[in-house]
């Protein structure tokens, strides 16, 4: 099956052209996918570990089972400030 | 209750005139600018950038909750995007209610809940280089997996 994946911020800077459909293997979790991108070592593995997922534009959580055709987006923290 | 993501200057002037109606007692406005350094270093500009859809369907969500959490009548939250200079609103918040109370919660609530959990981004360029700053953590119920 295959999901798109989209990156943002660092992680597009980083790997612009992880930011494409992606060929996963039926039932992939979204836990699956980061310790997935984990191996892969392409994207920062302190920000990765800081980040979130949100499926279909909407934060997902580890044990959600991805859908072929499914939009995935991997969210570095959100830009704030603290004070 | 108007929600917005726009490249183009905030015009929080007229934001602020808009939203008042005969039953408002209180207005709270917050006005996000650009600050001109970060932990003393010198700042040249900001540039912001959104996961534009899920942005703007958690902003919506977020002015629903305060009108509903609050009790406030009404509340307006635009977020600019692109490059913004020193001084500029990056963020505009305008709250309306009928008492001041709840509209202070409200807008305080608002504006620290969108800066840890709506996906926008800024690097800065500083003098001497440029960094994506560092974003809040996200909270336990939308954090990722931590190995």
């Amino acid at each position: 099956m295959r999901v798109r994946m989209r990156l943002f911020g660092p992680f597009k800077e980083i790997a612009p052209s992880a930011d494409e459909w992606r060929e996963l293997r039926e039932g992939e979790t979204v836990a699956g996918l980061l310790a997935l991108l984990h191996r892969e070592a392409v994207l920062p593995e302190k920000l990765l570990l800081a980040s979130a997922v949100a499926v279909n534009q909407e934060y997902a959580q580890p044990s959600r089972t991805l859908l072929d055709g499914d939009e995935v987006a991997i969210l570095p923290p959100v830009s704030g400030g603290r004070r | 209750m108007k929600v917005a993501l726009q490249r183009e200057p905030i015009d929080t002037a007229a934001l602020h005139a808009e939203i008042k109606a005969g039953s408002d007692g209180a207005i709270c406005v917050f006005d996000g600018i650009v600050r001109d350094n970060t932990r003393g270093r010198r700042t040249l500009h900001l540039d912001y950038e959104a996961y534009e859809e899920m942005a703007l369907t958690q902003m919506r969500d977020l002015a629903e909750q305060a009108i509903a959490r609050f009790g406030v009548r009404d509340v307006v939250l635009v977020h600019r995007l692109g490059r913004l200079l020193v001084g500029e609103t990056s963020v505009f918040i305008v709250v309306a209610s009928a008492h001041r109370g709840a509209a202070f919660d409200a807008c305080r609530w608002v504006i620290d809940t969108l800066k840890k959990t709506v996906p926008i981004w800024k690097k800065e360029q500083f003098a001497d280089g440029a960094v994506w700053a560092d974003g809040e953590p996200f909270p336990d119920d939308i954090a990722g997996v931590r190995p």
